[in-house]
């Protein structure tokens, strides 16, 4: 006779048992880092991390967004740590109680990215600043990330020291995407336009399409990497011991060679600087 | 097709309507005083298009609550359990979305029915109806005619003392019709008390021991049907069964 | 750009050389998706089927809603799962934040408003050629619920495979709640937009391919499943 859903339930029972099944592995101690996308889409946490893991048996688990982003995430305690690149924002962190002390891990450079036709005819040069301004001046194509990240930060100091008003042109020749670096790049090489990016992200980049690096050197594309743990004070739940395991290691000599020794195409990406 | 035993001869499901009433939009579509259905049947309730015949049918099946008035079946008001003694055939037939079988097993089974004696039921209605060898054809395949006779198994499936038909063959052909009277007449001659209603005269001479003649919301007439058919009493009865009866 | 045929092949090689990365996540995304719309399914439908079937007030009000909730914008539900899972949210103490099971209850908020809209659609027009049939047999307008949602079958699956759809394709909301960790909450649609910013065409492609081929298989899988359903139906009978 006629059982409706008797044999359909019995499957279904059978698929959400198998697939809770596989829910529940498990559980490795971890951590969660708040991050950028640079350290992530150039794959360097990819390379250090398994490192790590093996050496204490600690997973860690990287959400990764902008720098703004994750600061913000971290102040919600969602994270143990945080390794982010605007050092301004992140001495704020620490001071207003949130995170406990800063040290700073590493560094590479901003690099001036833009087409080869290069119309505003900055490429060879080492001032960014003048950089800039060529580029307003002539009204070419310029991306900004505009989602309150390191990268973007770092280029509105950039625009702040031109003097000029780049968001005034916002929507003409200056471009507010609002996303990655890496989503940035994919648009700059789409519309043939200058982006400020992190060389780290750059070199890893596999759809350069008709970009390269134009201004480079400049003392003032310095980008200066910080980790900081969560405080355990404002949040309870921080995993202090083995995020501060992790702060000890990418600090200490294991993790700075680490760094050091990942190379994309025979190039350093990221300078180990610890103290 | 083949017959099922003659189980009884005592006759139940004696329906007693008293001061029936229903209203709607200020009009009134039902008004009946009195009117006992309880001879041998069938009973066939005639009327032209409107006449209040459906709804009628509906009052004494419960599913439309009557503004006022009583309905008795053996003496005893509508209610939940006399109702399932009753069972209700539509002129368009609701097939469930299942197989022939299925479609009685489905009330079987809520009769509370052990599988065994499901089968048996099942396999015992099929053959009755000539839908054997459709068992296990989805529901929604089968013909009109088909159709119809299933939903008449279905509802004798259940084994109720009082079986409604609201025109039931209105749209098969001859033959069809023929197969589904037949039915109706076996379940009728079992004991089983059936009131039918139809447009169709010709089927009330075929079927019909009493006949109820029903004009806007009225009964007009409720006669034998040989003494209806040879002598209407009313004027009303000798305009219908002439054709000239309009609402 | 590189050349679309050449990043296409590199795709189809991706695939069919079985990377073990690749099909963690793919599996990763079908456990999710699917245990998140046979909850929404659980919920849903009779949810569904109640609101088609009962009259009572509010009624109009809660099926707009409904149908309004349908076309939620996956980022909108990813926020409010975030604030709401959030270590400094309400629900912030069940540690469900940047796990599957966080990204599950998003796709539910997502797929549950589909699948009990359509419910009550399908099920109240079955309602209407069944209602009276089912009066006159006695069954209860609650008992009528299970009869009309099995009756209702081949149209429900419809409902649940458009939700599925939804789920599986989204990423709005997962990429929030999940965070897109590495073989812990990555699934394809935060894997395509990651690749992609990676500037990897390739396998964000190759993914991509395989969402379209799981889609097409679903769909397949469910059309076959519904003719055995019906043959099944009738041997059982």
């Amino acid at each position: 006779m006629l059982k409706p859903g008797a044999g359909w339930l019995r499957a279904v029972a059978v698929a959400a048992a198998v697939m809770l099944a596989g829910a529940a592995r498990a559980e490795t101690p971890f951590i969660t880092v708040q991050s950028t996308t640079s350290t992530q889409n150039s794959g360097l946490l990819d390379a250090i991390l398994p490192q790590f893991t093996a050496r204490t048996g600690i997973e860690v688990r990287v959400v990764a967004v902008g720098t703004g982003h994750a600061i913000r995430n971290a102040m919600n305690g969602d994270g143990d740590v945080l390794l982010v690149h605007d050092k301004a924002a992140e001495e704020r962190f620490v001071a207003d109680g949130w995170g406990v002390r800063r040290f700073d891990v590493m560094h590479n450079d901003f690099v001036l990215v833009g087409p080869v036709e290069d119309p505003a005819g900055v490429a060879g040069g080492q001032d960014a600043v003048a950089a800039f301004r060529a580029i307003a001046a002539a009204r070419a194509p310029f991306v900004s990330r505009g989602d309150d990240s390191g990268t973007h930060k770092a280029e509105l100091r950039l625009w702040k020291l031109t003097g000029l008003d780049p968001v005034a042109a916002s929507g003409e020749w200056y471009r507010e995407t609002g996303a990655g670096m890496g989503a940035t790049l994919n648009i700059a090489a789409g519309m043939g336009a200058y982006a400020l990016t992190d060389r780290g992200t750059w070199i890893a980049f596999g759809n350069k399409a008709g970009l390269d690096i134009l201004v480079e050197g400049d003392p003032r594309l310095f980008n200066q990497y910080g980790v900081i743990l969560v405080n355990p004070a404002r949040h309870p739940h921080v995993k202090a011991r083995e995020g501060q395991a992790f702060i000890d290691w990418l600090t200490g000599p294991e993790g700075q060679a680490a760094i050091a020794a990942f190379r994309v195409g025979g190039e350093q990406l990221f300078f180990p600087d610890a103290r | 097709m083949r017959e099922l035993p003659v189980a009884e001869t005592i006759r139940h499901g004696v329906l007693e309507i008293e001061g029936l009433r229903v209203r709607a939009d200020g009009g009134t579509l039902l008004d009946v005083p009195r009117l006992v259905l309880g001879g041998p049947g069938p009973t066939v309730i005639l009327g032209p298009n409107g006449a209040g015949k459906s709804l009628l049918l509906r009052c004494l099946h419960g599913l439309i609550r009557p503004d006022r008035g009583a309905i008795r079946q053996d003496g005893v008001p509508l209610d939940a359990a006399i109702r399932q003694r009753q069972a209700m055939v539509f002129q368009r037939p609701v097939l469930l979305r299942r197989t022939v079988a299925a479609n009685l097993d489905y009330v079987l089974r809520r009769r509370g029915l052990g599988r065994g004696d499901r089968r048996a039921r099942i396999g015992a209605l099929l053959a009755e109806g000539g839908l054997a060898r459709k068992a296990r054809q989805s529901a929604r395949s089968l013909s009109g005619g088909e159709a119809q006779r299933l939903a008449i198994l279905r509802a004798l499936a259940i084994e109720p003392e009082v079986l409604f038909l609201d025109e039931p063959t209105s749209a098969l052909d001859p033959a069809a019709t023929q197969a589904i009277e037949t039915l109706v007449k076996r379940a009728s001659r079992r004991g089983m008390r059936v009131v039918m209603v139809s447009h169709d005269i010709g089927q009330a001479r075929r079927m019909a021991r009493d006949v109820v003649l029903m004009r806007a919301g009225r009964v007009v007439e409720h006669a034998p049907a040989a003494a209806f058919f040879a002598a209407p009493a009313t004027l009303a009865a000798r305009q219908f069964l002439t054709g000239t009866l309009v609402i | 750009m590189q050349d679309f045929a050449q990043e296409f092949t590199r795709a189809l090689g991706l695939i069919l050389s079985g990377d073990p990365g690749l099909w963690e996540i793919v599996l990763l995304s079908l456990r999710v998706s699917v245990l998140a719309v046979l909850i929404s399914a659980l919920i849903g439908m009779p949810v569904g089927a109640v609101l088609a079937v009962y009259r009572f007030p509010g009624r109009r009000v809660l099926i707009v809603l409904l149908n309004a909730l349908m076309g939620l914008p996956p980022v909108v539900v990813g926020l409010a799962v975030y604030l709401a899972l959030s270590r400094s949210g309400p629900l912030g103490g069940m540690q469900l934040l940047y796990t599957p099971t966080a990204m599950i209850v998003a796709q539910v908020l997502l797929v549950l408003p589909i699948i009990a809209a359509l419910t009550r659609q399908v099920v109240e027009a079955l309602d209407e050629e069944y209602a009276e049939q089912l009066r006159s047999l006695g069954v209860s307008r609650l008992a009528s619920v299970p009869t009309l949602l099995w009756d209702g079958r081949l149209a429900l699956l419809t409902a649940v495979l458009a939700g599925f759809g939804r789920a599986i394709a989204e990423m709005g909301a997962v990429i929030i709640v999940g965070g897109n960790i590495n073989h812990v909450t990555r699934v394809m649609t935060t894997t395509i937009a990651l690749e992609t910013s990676k500037g990897n065409l390739a396998p964000a492609l190759a993914l991509g391919v395989i969402l379209v081929g799981i889609a097409v298989a679903v769909t397949g899988a469910v059309s076959a499943l519904s003719l055995r359903g019906d043959v099944e139906a009738l041997r059982h009978a």
